[in-house]
């Protein structure tokens, strides 16, 4: 029995789009919900190769919604990326699963996509950094992406086809600093399954060369809300990632956020790019809400969660205290600054 | 005025007038959003002259980082 015959039974696919779906690679950057979710439907679904990045360990507090990792993996403290490799290949062995662990930044991404040459890039990320760095090497090499994001109960996808859909620097001009992250505001499992919903029928389109969804796709899935946007007039000639004079700032050295130690005071400095002024009128309130004691002035506001003391100052630097370790404050200050 | 902001009809307070005016009153960062209104995609440079008028149907989208 053809273990893809229902899949072969919806008419767009078929024989030969399964056919074609086998050949496909595609590349997942992240494994946390996002990622568990977008592999373990794609190598169900039959891909030839899925190549998943991540810089991450399973952790107690995953298990309510990523969903290919058991209570055995976080007492172990598995690495995500070979967590998932082993529930994957349980999964489906005729697909090859390549595990990455490694923080995903412009070097790693560029070498993994000049390689591997995936056929399409899932965007499975927690932060802007990254996507923008996605978003330059998806140009760079001529790669559909797939952008997905959520928080609370709300999410949105989009599909960047280069050369055709404007890409996320159209749209967004510059990563958003401050903004709401799964740690301060949380996230429920059906907000995260909507996402990678369209992003797996995304992939599917992409790897069967089939037309895409060239709209902006949200919703929330507790309050019942669901749009489409057509965003292809926001394409940018001018655009540094997409446009005609290219310089893909998001691979540039200068323009990446500069994680560093501070020498003798267990503390890691994290500069963004630019400096500019950091949105934290909603961060604050979320704290507030939430009993956590901020302190604020002019210039800084500082508070402490998880036993870590943040300062984050107006110029859109922040101190980490309490660690000399740059994978550990890199992780707090994209779970609780985005 | 009334608009329908999302597919459900909300009432605006007299000084949102603008694109710009409005995001503020719902706390959403210009630079996050994209808004379209009457089916039309309003480019940011436009937010603070792009007048909102009764009856208008406005979507917003912001984006989120989360994963």
């Amino acid at each position: 029995m053809n273990r893809y015959s229902r899949q072969q039974l919806f008419a767009p696919i078929g024989e030969k789009g399964q056919q074609c779906i086998r050949k496909k690679h595609v590349l997942i950057i992240g494994a946390g919900a996002l990622g568990a979710a977008n592999a373990e439907t794609l190598v169900r679904a039959g891909v030839g190769k899925v190549t998943i990045v991540d810089r991450d360990y399973v952790e107690w507090s995953n298990l309510q919604r990523q969903q290919l990792y058991t209570e055995d993996d976080a007492a172990k403290q598995l690495p995500k990326a070979i967590a998932a490799f082993a529930h994957l290949q349980a999964i489906n062995h005729d697909v090859v699963v390549e595990p990455i662990v490694a923080d995903a930044d412009a070097r790693v991404l560029d070498r993994l996509v000049a390689r591997g040459r995936p056929d399409v890039i899932i965007d499975s990320t927690d932060n802007f950094d990254v996507r923008m760095i996605i978003n330059d090497v998806s140009q760079k090499y001529d790669v559909p992406w797939i952008y997905g994001a959520c928080v609370g109960s709300y999410g949105l996808s989009y599909v960047i086809i280069p050369n055709e859909t404007p890409c996320l620097r159209c749209l967004l001009e510059e990563v958003p600093l401050g903004i709401a992250t799964c740690d301060i505001a949380g996230i429920i499992s059906p907000a995260v399954h909507m996402v990678v919903a369209h992003q797996t029928a995304e992939a599917l389109k992409i790897c069967i060369h089939a037309p895409v969804n060239r709209k902006l796709v949200s919703f929330d899935i507790w309050h019942g809300q669901y749009r489409m946007i057509d965003v292809q007039k926001l394409k940018k000639d001018d655009c540094p990632s997409c446009g005609k004079t290219r310089t893909y700032p998001a691979l540039q050295y200068e323009n990446e956020t500069k994680f560093a130690v501070l020498c003798g005071r267990e503390t890691v400095q994290i500069r963004p790019a630019q400096r500019r002024e950091r949105e934290w009128t909603a961060l604050i309130s979320f704290l507030q809400q939430k009993g956590i004691q901020v302190v604020q002035n002019d210039y800084l506001c500082s508070f402490t969660v998880d036993g870590r003391r943040f300062v984050v100052f107006s110029d859109g630097r922040v101190f980490i205290h309490g660690t000399n370790d740059i994978q550990e404050a890199k992780k707090l200050y994209y779970q609780y600054l985005g | 005025m009334y608009c329908i902001i999302n597919g459900e009809t909300i009432h605006l307070p007299a000084h949102v007038r603008t694109v710009a005016q409005l995001l503020h009153h719902f706390h959403i960062h210009k630079k996050i959003a994209i808004v379209e209104i009457n089916m039309h995609i309003v480019p940011k440079e436009d937010y603070e002259h792009t007048a909102i008028a009764d009856g208008d149907r406005i979507e917003i989208v912001h984006f989120v980082g989360g994963g």
